[in-house]
């Protein structure tokens, strides 16, 4: 929230429009501790995106369980879907947030443009159980 | 001005499951899901609309259950307390502070003047805080997103208060059993004082924004109205049992790290709608403020450096003496390794939090972890009639509803 | 109004309820009764509709697991007089393989989660509750975490190994 605030503002950084709807987003910013009541829900999420889509996971719990090895918290969102940035923290600085979406910026201005046609990544999403359609 | 008593639901049950009142299937149902804009937080409403009328509901929480009470039978005292700023996470002090003092109960530790009214001090500063946060988003989600953006930057400034004091933003872990790590210095006292003096026309130019204007008031006033009898069966405590006319404020009550010393007001509504809650928050606020003044003049008249209570199987030594000094070594090690006994008995404190009553019960079996902590959360106890309390109510006015409850989801499931 | 202290409490609940509660203490000055599954519903009553006592808040309810006991699984409740600003503690001792107690929401509707939440947690059933379900842990749970022989960490996970963390 703060980083949407004045002081840090995302904004500046093109994510001008926090959309409540995945179906018309291209970044999910995971934060906070997923447990696993919470995965499956997490992945609808997920499969509902719109490809080019891509994951960050704010936060140690959302990156790795953090503090929390308990049966009822899920070890990291990479058991459900794929990431592609972990910004670590608890809770990360604001500072820190935006060094990690100026990584995903990275990311996508260096990845191909013929990606997610590649074998490699189907066989990611396979490895998830999410199926390219639908 | 609605008519009060056509909008006030009717709560005739607390039974929460969908009956079959729909044989001719025209009701949608909705579900209002976890990840949703308007609730702060993972928690689910499966509702069922009639057009845009609410018939019923059934909440849905547990998303980001964390297990906080089975941690806490494994971990020693003193880690415990990281856990507790998870609580509720905009007003992290009050649960550290709130948890010290449960473990100072048990232990019979006696807390100096000083400590307590610096104690006072962080409690105050972050109440405020989750105030704010609750205002201001009650105003984005009315619509109105500027007024929140002022509000942050305020926020912004306690953050640097806390973070003068003990490093970290948000989930502080302020404290220790025993009093502070360390004693405030010049410049967090300097930062407290601006705070003073800034923030009251700061939160001026906020009420201008929403107090007397029109929208908000129709938006807000005789929507989600509650009786005091209602809310008292609930177990309904915090600024929103206050909204509906109950003055019931666990720092008047019991006070606690010497509240008895300071001069505040309860601020009491008289209907229970969100108007009611919004004013009431507001005020509070300030008297907040007021709180804090007479903190910082009381401070001055203590003794200057004093820090933590005199405590040393509890409290732990400074390193230089744990290197030089025999005795503050062998203290520290029991400390660490949890060698000192602890009484076997059981104590419940409370202490008023953002949301309401903050209680710890803990029970002790003379090791260095608990055997049973469990905390009384006010945001899990106060959710509970939402279900009940949204049917009848338009869509719009049950969304509003949820956000003057100032539900925090880390301190819904813990 | 006359002020209640808790000694004129205890004699007011003995006067009604002569041996079927029994006074535990008084640790840190919150009274401390034990009652019986039978009673508990006519002590909370008497609690709370008792105008010299009128213990119409409840603050809690929570359960404690005591595994080397023979009655192993302890009901508590706490309750407030919000008129007399006087707190007490009951306990209810159930047995540990069929902990079954008179559901509070006849008197409390706030009873109602927070017996779901201990129902979730010790698996005490709560007879007469209306919507006895899980609350926060998956709803297909079998076990009750919070009982003493269930681990904190989660027993199937395959990242974490024990040689590494001296386990």
């Amino acid at each position: 929230m703060a980083t949407m605030g004045s002081t840090y503002d995302l904004a500046r950084f093109g994510a001008e429009r926090p959309s409540f709807s995945p179906r018309q987003s291209d970044m999910l910013l995971v934060m906070g501790t997923i447990a696993k009541k919470m995965g499956p829900v997490l992945k609808q999420v997920y499969i509902q995106m719109a490809e080019p889509r891509w994951v960050i996971a704010v936060g140690a719990c959302a990156s790795s369980g953090g503090i929390f090895d308990t049966y009822s918290v899920l070890q990291g969102i990479d058991e459900v879907v794929p990431v592609d940035v972990y910004v670590p923290g608890c809770p990360p600085r604001p500072e820190a947030i935006l060094d990690g979406v100026m990584r995903l910026q990275d990311i996508v201005r260096s990845e191909s443009v013929r990606r997610r046609e590649t074998e490699e990544y189907k066989a990611l999403l396979e490895s998830y159980g999410i199926h390219k359609h639908g | 001005m609605k008519d009060m008593s056509e909008l006030r639901p009717k709560l005739t049950t607390n039974h929460l499951v969908f009956e079959d009142n729909d044989p001719q299937d025209e009701l949608v149902t909705l579900n209002l899901g976890p990840t949703h804009p308007a609730t702060h937080g993972v928690f689910q409403n499966i509702l069922q609309v009639d057009g845009e009328r609410i018939v019923s509901g059934i909440s849905t929480i547990g998303y980001i259950h964390r297990a906080f009470e089975k941690i806490a039978e494994h971990r020693p005292y003193y880690q415990i307390t990281p856990l507790t700023d998870r609580l509720n996470y905009c007003s992290s002090p009050i649960n550290n502070m709130g948890w010290h003092m449960t473990v100072e109960k048990l232990l019979g530790i006696e807390i100096p003047k000083r400590v307590q009214y610096m104690r006072v001090i962080i409690m105050e500063l972050s109440r405020i805080t989750d105030h704010i946060i609750c205002n201001g988003i009650l105003g984005v989600d009315t619509g109105a997103f500027s007024g929140f953006l002022y509000v942050m930057q305020e926020r912004e400034f306690i953050y640097e208060i806390f973070e003068e004091i003990c490093g970290a933003r948000l989930t502080t872990n302020i404290g220790r059993i025993g009093g502070f790590e360390r004693d405030f210095n010049e410049i967090a006292f300097a930062k407290v004082k601006e705070f003073i003096k800034r923030f009251p026309s700061v939160l001026n130019e906020f009420e201008d924004l929403f107090t007397r204007n029109r929208i908000f008031i129709d938006r807000t006033s005789g929507v989600a109205a509650v009786d005091p009898e209602t809310a008292l069966s609930y177990s309904w405590s915090g600024p929103i049992l206050r909204a509906t006319g109950v003055d019931y404020d666990v720092r008047a009550n019991e006070p606690y790290s010497s509240y008895e010393d300071f001069d505040f007001d309860i601020p009491v509504g008289e209907n229970g709608d969100v108007y009611d809650r919004y004013m009431v928050r507001n005020e509070e606020m300030r008297q907040s403020m007021r709180i804090i003044e007479q903190a910082l003049e009381k401070i001055e008249k203590e003794p200057k450096g004093l820090f933590h209570a005199d405590v040393p199987e509890f409290y732990l030594p400074p390193k230089e003496m744990v290197y030089n000094n025999m005795e503050a070594l062998i203290y520290h090690f029991k400390i660490v390794m949890g060698e000192i006994d602890t009484p076997k008995t059981e104590v419940y404190h409370a202490v008023e939090g953002g949301n309401g009553e903050l209680g710890f019960y803990l029970i002790s079996d003379g090791g260095r972890s608990p055997y049973r902590l469990h905390f009384r959360r006010p945001s899990f106890i106060n959710y509970q009639m939402y279900a009940p309390m949204s049917s009848g109510m338009l869509l719009s006015d049950a969304i509003i509803n949820m956000s003057s409850l100032n539900v925090i989801a880390g301190e819904l499931d813990a | 109004m006359a002020k209640l202290d808790n000694q004129t409490l205890i004699g007011h609940l003995q006067q009604q309820f002569a041996s079927d509660i029994q006074v535990e203490g008084e640790p840190f000055g919150l009274p401390t009764i034990e009652t019986s599954k039978e009673r508990i519903l006519e002590v909370l009553q008497f609690l709370k509709t008792n105008k010299d006592l009128q213990f119409i808040y409840l603050t809690d309810i929570t359960a404690v697991h005591y595994p080397a006991q023979k009655l192993s699984i302890a009901v508590v409740y706490h309750v407030h007089s919000l008129v007399y600003n006087v707190r007490i503690r009951v306990k209810v001792f159930l047995d540990g393989d069929k902990p079954e107690i008179p559901s509070a929401t006849a008197l409390w509707n706030g009873a109602n989660w927070m017996e779901r939440e201990t129902y979730d947690f010790f698996g005490v059933i709560f007879i007469g509750h209306p919507d006895l379900r899980r609350i926060l842990n998956v709803d297909d749970m079998e076990v009750f975490p919070m009982r003493k022989e269930y681990p904190l960490e989660d027993p199937n996970r395959v990242d974490k190994k024990d040689f590494f963390f001296g386990r």
